[in-house]
């Protein structure tokens, strides 16, 4: 089992999870799995959502970024209020808050990473600056929005009924969208040149410059795309379940969980795990209680840790 | 003799709160117990090299291990602080087995996630911990709480001080306690640094491929490091207890282990005896807020909650920003992450 972990664990991977399924399938019955597991898609969308531009931004500016799960809240509470207090679609909340969290990940590396990369500063600098900015991101939601929960004008009661399995209208509508973006963004960093730069980038930073890629054009579009899935994955989150300011901080462990899961710096690697960790998590409901679920992530975090730093989809470097 | 503190509304001071000296022992019982989970932070970041985002996971076990042995187990409650401290170094030891070979980056989001299952944990085992409920007394005798051998303690020694200070404040003993505490760990740090085990720590934090290659086994020195910050978190934790008098699962969010960290990044890296200084003046700042006197509206309870939130983190960008070395810290022993 070690030894083709080592050797092969994507494959790994999968005759684990289809293992699980096959178990609880006998164990629950497969509608019920079915059922689970198609709630899991709309939690796993947000977690790759997440997933992938913490990922992108890890592996392209060494940056483990603790503020991400609150570039989520800002991109929520930006939906908020075009949603809610402005009274315009969902539709063009989600852009709103898109277009407003990808500018904050552009003004934040121009007015605080940019000028910390110039200074060459440490490891710790920058992992204590972004919890320091985590923080100074959750107090301003908290100081305009205050910290009672809240909602976004989303149809909460209709529901679908595809083969036997019921879900919600707008949990449809979140796994639909997620998941769409999630094969373009796959396909964008495969095919364009853009993604491809990316993704070198990502690989080695000094030998991408030397091979003539502007890396600064790079790292804004890191940003714009990062920002702007982080804040399409906290529309989302919000739509499904509610707004409060730790609600990015909290999504932000299962989010590092797809990040390590799927090898630190590796797109699809976090796409593929963040869908994983998601249907996983309400897989478990089937065996324990349901407020136990936010431990799969956890537990998914520090056993990939602990067993495979580099994590199933990465390739081992040295961790 | 005090003014009217509205004359110097909107933006007055209340000198009802300055010279109010419940207020201020209650800072000074805060900035205590952060001065102590700070001091075990320093010796994993500032001398080991091990950044350690699990404080708060520390505190908690420490504390809900202290208050169940109580409570539960019926055991004595000096009996109980010994057992809680040895099962939170045992903690300590056991996530840090797997997780000190991980990367720096890699170990800081290992403990914290340990700190968050902690806290996942104390919220929903609640037949064992009270969950959101809270932890405060035993369920079949209201009368037999967590906190009742401290405040015989208590009594105690504010019977001793009513010699010198008529009516002394409730918390004074607690402070009393907390401080002798910090001092006895910053003196113990100091010396074990002096002897070659802690040579052993620096060095591993300087260079480990060096040290190990000199036949340290660094694994060993880093764990000893977290044990003993683990030991240090413990303590602190029972102080919160106490002075909470009931333990919730949000009394020991990430925020606090960033509390603690912002003492320490203020008082500066590889220097025990900034740390006391740190954390007085960062709770000063904090707690502060309090007796600047904010005009509601704006400035409602969630805002001053909010402001707070917003001071910490901007301290912590504006220390590593422009003076990562903090107060008294050496720049040059700032060697993470070259």
């Amino acid at each position: 089992m070690g030894d083709l972990l080592a050797r092969n664990p994507r494959l790994t991977a999968l005759g684990v999870i289809i293992a699980i399924f096959l178990v609880l399938v006998i164990a629950k019955g497969l509608h019920d799995v079915a059922q689970t597991g198609l709630n899991g898609l709309s939690l796993g969308a947000i977690y790759a959502l997440g997933a992938v531009g913490l990922t992108l931004v890890y592996g392209i500016l060494k940056l483990v970024n603790f503020a991400h799960g609150d570039f989520l809240t800002f991109g929520a509470y930006m939906a908020y209020l075009v949603n809610v207090t402005w009274g315009a679609p969902l539709v063009v909340a989600i852009f709103w808050a898109m277009l407003m969290t990808a500018l904050l990940g552009i003004v934040l590396d121009r007015v605080l990473w940019a000028p910390m990369r110039a200074k060459h500063a440490g490891l710790l600098q920058f992992l204590l600056m972004a919890i320091g900015l985590a923080f100074l991101l959750r107090a301003i939601v908290q100081w305009f929005w205050g910290t009672e929960i809240r909602a976004l004008d989303v149809n909460r009661t209709s529901s679908v009924e595809i083969l036997g399995l019921r879900i919600g209208q707008t949990e449809l509508i979140v796994v639909v969208v997620g998941i769409a973006v999630l094969v373009a963004v796959g396909i964008g960093l495969r095919m364009t040149l853009l993604g491809k730069r990316m993704r070198a980038l990502s690989d080695d930073l000094e030998l991408a410059e030397t091979a003539g890629i502007d890396t600064r054009r790079v790292i804004l579009w890191t940003w714009v795309f990062a920002g702007g899935l982080a804040g399409l994955a906290g529309v989302l989150a919000a739509s499904i379940t509610s707004l409060y300011p730790e609600m990015g901080f909290e999504l932000l462990l299962p989010i590092f969980a797809a990040v390590v899961l799927g090898g630190i710096g590796d797109a699809f690697g976090a796409l593929a795990a963040g869908m994983v960790i998601g249907v996983m998590t309400e897989w478990s409901t089937l065996l324990i209680d349901a407020r136990w679920k936010t431990a799969v992530g956890f537990l998914v975090l520090l056993i990939v840790l602990i067993v495979r730093p580099q994590g199933i989809f990465g390739r081992a470097k040295a961790i | 003799m005090s003014p009217d503190p509205g004359m110097f509304a909107p933006l007055g001071v209340s000198f009802e709160a300055i010279t109010d000296i419940d207020f201020w022992i209650s800072v000074g019982v805060l900035a205590g117990i952060y001065a102590i989970v700070g001091l075990g932070l320093q010796i994993n970041t500032g001398f080991t090299g091990i950044v350690n985002f699990g404080a708060a996971g520390f505190m908690a076990i420490g504390a809900y291990s202290m208050a169940i042995l109580v409570l539960d187990g019926g055991l004595n409650f000096w009996v109980s602080l010994p057992l809680a401290m040895l099962i939170t170094m045992l903690f300590g030891a056991i996530i840090g087995l797997p997780s000190l070979r991980l990367r720096a980056d890699y170990f800081a989001i290992a403990t914290i996630a340990m700190a968050e299952m902690v806290r996942l944990f104390a919220q929903n085992a609640r037949g064992l911990t009270g969950g959101n409920q809270g932890l405060f007394c035993a369920e079949d005798d209201p009368s037999n709480c967590y906190t009742n051998a401290w405040r015989d303690v208590s009594d105690s020694i504010n019977g001793f001080v009513e010699n010198f200070w008529t009516d002394p404040a409730t918390l004074f003993p607690l402070l009393l306690v907390i401080w002798a505490t910090v001092g006895i760990a910053t003196v113990a740090l100091v010396y074990l640094q002096k002897t070659p085990w802690g040579r052993v720590l620096r060095a591993v934090r300087e260079d480990e491929d060096a040290a190990r290659a000199l036949g340290k086994n660094t694994l060993l020195f880093k764990l000893q490091s977290l044990a003993i910050a683990a030991l240090l978190g413990a303590t602190g934790g029972f102080f919160l207890a106490i002075n909470l008098a009931t333990l919730h699962p949000i009394d020991f969010e990430p925020l606090i282990t960033f509390f603690a960290f912002s003492v320490l990044v203020l008082a500066g890296l590889a220097n025990y005896k900034g740390v006391f200084v740190g954390a007085i003046l960062f709770w000063f700042v904090i707690e502060g807020t309090r007796f600047i006197e904010l005009p509601d509206p704006p400035f409602t309870e969630t805002r001053i909650a909010a402001l707070r939130l917003a001071i910490t983190g901007l301290l912590l960008i504006g220390l590593m920003a422009f003076r990562p070395q903090g107060l008294f810290g050496k720049r040059q022993e700032m060697v993470l992450g070259e």
